[in-house]
């Protein structure tokens, strides 16, 4: 039932000018999924977050938290929903604990009592009362985690939220993501960071100048990708000849005495007993899973760079 | 006021309250009835060509009145911009609008809230301004009867009352400006442009006010309504100019309010 859909989006674009931000994005995003929203710079992730949160209002189609959309609901449609774009901002000249009571206001719903226990879970309880213009930037990113937790969402509409953290404030955060996500709400997360997605999230979309190339779970994304091996053999010269013969084995190179090709199992199984009837021995064969950055460059650079050599030879 | 616009309206105050412009434009507003009383104590001579100028010395009550109308001219206007002109444009700036605006309030009830500071703000400084006045007038020449611009005489207490009148009155042109402000803060979504604006707007109701071949026009522009307490300074009171300044002000409050509200109520709300 779509009514009951955390995210779902038809046909959504946002124009400025000539630059279509958002363009024709079809986005479904279920209960309990922990969705990556991956792209590059500028691939129109945080416009996107923008008109669901109600900030912008697209030049066409519809967004719908919940089955509300932000354009016809206005701020009812963020029922249940809470979340960022880009870095949180807060009133600078009063303190973490005052930007989370005058926030728990605007939400009402006895959010003021959840004040302690959200920065307890942020571990900005000691600094609470400092202004935020003396936080650094990861208090103020996790102070944006608490205001948002403030009303108890079941989305979480997250932009980037690691970027410009350090390491040990990345996995902070990321293990916080993956609390929340434990404790059953539904998260959007937009990254450009693969290995991010990788980690947290169980589905993915990709997106490129604002329309999106790839949609579904991460296994199958992974599973699309043809598999790639690395062969090491006594005689590198005679192996790179034999799995040249073999049929379902292709893309053979040899370089620096090291192969590689692509090719199913079952073509794999064959051409090894192939070598081994020629004599010649396997020092090891290894199979080797796309990582999520080069089909994200099959994916988003891939075309680009294309376009880009046939605009040079035309 | 519903509950929601109460709660926005205390959260604007509070703001208003913790931030410096706030109190460059009180302490101004206190500090001009201040100098200007030291002056006359330690000069003599006076403003003899502004109404009530000639019995500065003779009731502290006058104070305020005096420095009414020289405030008038860019003073309060500059005070009143100072703040209204930020109200929005602030929070667009610094990035604040996005996360009030992403939590349970509309942004009809939002722009309510900070409507409703500015004016706050206006009523705090002519008020400032005037209890000031009054105060340090009469310390330095007593709290003695005024004389009416009609040229009669009123006792203390009624002064105080057409004081009180005055400054009320006096305030519904400053919020004309204060409502143009909100709405270059809105459009603008530029401090520094909002309050330069509504400056400029300011002066220019000024301006046509005094230039030749306006007289026609003169009793409607915003500049003019900030004589209209005269009105009550006669005796009998002249409701005239009082009754035209209630409702030309409420046009020159309304039509800017009403187009900032459709920007703020449609607008992108993105980094800018
Ligand atoms: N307010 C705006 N006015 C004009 N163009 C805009 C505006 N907001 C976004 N754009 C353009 O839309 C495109 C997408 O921007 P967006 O900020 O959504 O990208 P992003 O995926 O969030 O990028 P990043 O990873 O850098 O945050 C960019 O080309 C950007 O220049
Ligand atoms: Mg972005």
């Amino acid at each position: 039932m779509s009514e009951s859909l955390p995210i779902s989006t038809t046909g959504l674009v946002k124009r400025y000018g000539d630059i279509a931000a958002v363009n024709g994005v079809d986005l479904t995003v279920e209960r309990g999924d922990v969705f990556g929203y991956l792209g590059p710079n500028g691939a129109g992730k945080t416009t996107l977050l923008r008109i669901l949160l109600g900030l912008i209002r697209p030049t066409s189609g519809s967004a719908k938290l919940f089955g509300r959309d932000p354009l016809v609901d206005g701020v009812r449609a963020l029922d249940g929903v809470a979340g960022f774009v880009e870095g949180p901002r807060f009133y600078s000249y009063l303190s973490g604990r005052k930007n989370l009571e005058l926030l728990a206001d605007y939400d009402g719903d006895g959010a003021r009592s959840r004040i302690d226990s959200v920065l307890e879970l942020v571990e900005l309880r000691d600094r609470a009362k400092d202004r935020v213009g003396g936080y650094s930037h990861g208090m103020r990113q996790r102070l944006g985690i608490a205001s948002s937790l403030l009303r108890q969402p079941r989305l979480l509409l997250l932009d980037e939220p690691t970027t410009g953290l350090d390491p040990a404030g990345m996995r902070d955060m990321r293990d916080l993501v993956r609390r929340l996500a434990g404790e059953g709400i539904t998260i959007l997360l937009s990254s450009h960071l693969l290995n991010e997605v990788e980690d947290l999230c169980n589905r993915v979309a990709i997106i490129r100048k604002g329309g999106i190339v790839y949609e579904g779970p991460l296994n199958e994304l992974l599973a699309t990708a043809a598999t790639g091996y690395r062969l090491r053999a006594t005689d590198p010269e005679r192996a790179r000849v034999v799995l040249l013969s073999q049929g379902g084995v292709d893309g053979v190179s040899l370089v620096e005495g090291q192969l590689r090709f692509t090719a199913d199992e079952e073509a794999v199984g064959r051409a090894a007993i192939a070598l081994g009837q020629a004599r010649i021995g396997i020092t090891a064969l290894i199979p080797e899973t796309a990582s999520l950055e080069e089909l994200f460059l099959g994916l988003t650079g891939g075309e680009s760079s294309d376009h880009d050599r046939e605009a040079i030879v035309a | 006021m519903t509950a929601a616009v109460a709660k926005v309206y205390r959260w604007e105050i509070a703001k208003l309250l913790a931030q410096k412009r706030t109190y460059l434009g009180l302490v101004s507003a206190m500090a001009v009835p201040l100098i200007f009383v030291v002056v006359l104590v330690l000069q003599s001579g006076g403003p003899n060509d502004v109404p009530l100028g000639r019995y500065i010395r003779d009731t502290g009550l006058a104070t305020p009145f005096v420095v009414l109308f020289f405030m008038s001219i860019w003073g309060f206007p500059l005070i009143t911009a100072l703040v209204a002109g930020d109200i929005v444009a602030s929070e667009s700036q610094n990035g604040t609008l996005k996360t009030i605006l992403t939590r349970s309030r509309s942004r009809g009830e939002i722009f309510v809230g900070k409507i409703l500071a500015s004016i706050t703000y206006t009523l705090v400084i002519v008020f400032a301004m005037g209890i000031v006045g009054a105060v340090a007038g009469s310390i330095a020449w007593g709290f003695h009867p005024l004389t009416s611009l009609s040229g009669t005489q009123v006792s203390a207490a009624h002064g105080v009352a057409l004081l009180a009148g005055s400054l009320a009155l006096y305030v519904l042109p400053l919020a004309g400006i204060a409502a143009f402000a909100v709405l270059l803060s809105t459009v603008t979504r530029n401090s520094a442009a909002a309050v330069v604006g509504a400056l400029m707007w300011a002066l220019l109701m000024q301006l046509l006010g005094v230039l030749p071949g306006t007289e026609a026009i003169r009793p409607y522009l915003l500049g003019t309504q900030f004589e209209a307490w005269h009105g009550f300074l006669r005796i009998p009171a002249d409701w005239t100019p009082v009754i035209r300044a209630l409702w030309v002000c409420a046009l020159y409050i309304a039509a800017p309010l009403a187009t900032a509200y459709v920007v703020f109520l449609r607008r992108d709300v993105a980094g800018d």
